[in-house]
């Protein structure tokens, strides 16, 4: 059940926002049909899918990675689905096809 | 001058949270990210009415970390303006010490600057108020269903600009805000595009170290309203820049630079293919459009003082 909207009174002056960032509250996942997925072996850690997402859903996290092929990587690019839309952009832009859209089955 | 900067340069703290309603693939969300990370913290923003600024703020949430203000449409730079001078006003009673430099930044769609909010544009530069004033560049009122603006360039379909027997889409040119900056006197204007992130951000930070009102130009690829398949907002942002449609450029006390050169030009049909609002273009109507951009990277070559943007080559 929904809890019933404030009254004004209860509202800072101006209807003025305090917390910075809290769209973090509103999941927009579900807007996705299709989900990417990183091949963390073949991605060559070249960060243009983490600056070209519109969401800033690529997270670019120190986290250490050794490659089949015995490479390693300090750093680690994983999709934060929880915002994810779908869009396709680090799939189409990874230089070396490491990142899969895969259909989302639900 | 200091090495020019790479992606890795690209502060990895996120200053605009996910979670808005920005559409799958909007290149403007890719703008705000990478404008956000190179403003300083507490850099106060004033924003136009437009898709930013209703998808960013939905009541009781934003997606903002500066502290950010909207008032209307019209009234980006006005609003920009008078915080400009309130910080003033506040040095001067001793309220916050003469030292702290706090920046202010205006931002507006195309709407929101090429037409409604050109007066309040126009009077921030002329006044000389230390402000930065990005616009981003969709080239339509997108967030009320894409009527056409100042800023739609020839030829493209919008909702008002329709494709029939007798109209073909946008019959006028895109209007040229750049010189209309310029006439103003301003110290700094620039055009910036979301594929060429680092002269993005290198811009920018430029733009906020020198003192009084700068303008700088911003290409927002839009799926909805151009278009295209989300994935390729990026690929289209390249395309423009190839094919001499879109310069990345910058004027410093008067002073002309092209940031991106390109020897040889792709010829513009790869660009307008890649969007549907292009799609019922004629062969003449295409050529028509090739003389226009030629025309244009003349321009450019000529005020470069030699040939940085190259011929088509086929
Ligand atoms: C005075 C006024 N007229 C009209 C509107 C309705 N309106 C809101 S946003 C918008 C379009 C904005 O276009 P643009 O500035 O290009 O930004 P975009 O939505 O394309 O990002 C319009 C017409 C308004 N809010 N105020
Ligand atoms: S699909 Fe789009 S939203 Fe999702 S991670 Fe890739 S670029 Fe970001
Ligand atoms: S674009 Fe591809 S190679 Fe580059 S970091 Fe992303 S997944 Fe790795
Ligand atoms: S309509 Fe265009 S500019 Fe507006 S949010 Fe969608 S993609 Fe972005
Ligand atoms: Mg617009």
């Amino acid at each position: 059940m929904s809890k019933s909207l404030p009254s004004w009174r209860e509202l800072p002056i101006g209807a003025v926002i305090l917390q910075p960032g809290s769209t973090v509250r509103y999941k927009t996942h579900e807007w996705r049909t299709l989900r990417p997925v990183i091949n963390q072996d073949k991605c060559i850690r070249c960060r243009l899918c983490w600056a070209y997402c519109p969401e800033g859903t690529i997270l670019e996290l120190d986290k250490p990675y050794t490659t089949k092929a015995g490479k390693v990587y300090n750093i680690t690019y994983e999709v934060n689905y929880d915002y994810c839309k779908g869009c396709g952009v680090c799939a189409y832009e990874c230089p070396v096809k490491a990142i899969e859209m895969v259909p989302e089955v639900r | 001058m200091s090495r020019p900067l790479t992606i890795r340069d690209l502060p990895r703290e996120e200053r605009f949270a996910p979670g808005h309603r920005m559409c799958q693939g909007c290149g403007a969300a890719i703008l705000m990210r990478h404008i956000t990370k190179a403003v300083p913290k507490d850099t106060i923003i004033t924003q136009a009415t437009g898709c930013v600024e209703v998808t960013t703020t939905l009541y009781p949430e934003t997606a903002w970390k500066h502290p950010w203000i909207h008032v209307a449409f019209e009234n980006a730079a006005a609003v920009a303006s008078g915080v400009e001078a309130a910080l003033k006003a506040l040095k001067r009673k001793g309220v916050i010490p003469e030292s702290k430099d706090v920046k202010v930044l205006s931002m507006g769609g195309d709407g929101g600057t090429f037409d409604i909010g050109i007066q309040a544009l126009s009077g921030m530069l002329e006044r000389g108020h230390d402000v930065l004033y990005i616009v981003y560049d969709n080239e339509a009122y997108m967030n009320t269903g894409i009527q056409r603006s100042g800023a739609t360039p020839f030829g493209a379909w919008t909702t008002t600009t329709p494709v029939g027997k007798v109209w073909r889409g946008e019959w006028r040119r895109k209007k040229d805000i750049i010189s209309i900056a310029l006439a103003h006197r301003v110290p700094y204007v620039a055009t910036v595009n979301p594929a060429f992130l680092p002269d993005l951000y290198e811009k920018i930070r430029k733009a906020l170290s020198i003192k009084g009102p700068k303008l700088i130009h911003a290409f927002s690829p839009c799926v909805p309203g151009w278009r295209y398949e989300p994935e390729l907002t990026i690929a289209i942002a390249k395309m423009a820049v190839f094919t001499g449609v879109w310069v990345n450029y910058e004027v410093e006390n008067g002073e002309f630079r092209v940031t991106t050169p390109v020897p040889k030009r792709k010829p513009v049909e790869e660009y307008l293919k890649l969007q549907g609002r292009f799609r019922h273009l004629t062969a003449q109507e295409i050529s028509e459009i090739q003389k226009y951009v030629d025309e244009q990277v003349e321009h450019i070559n000529k005020l470069a003082g030699k040939v940085v943007i190259g011929p088509v080559e086929r």
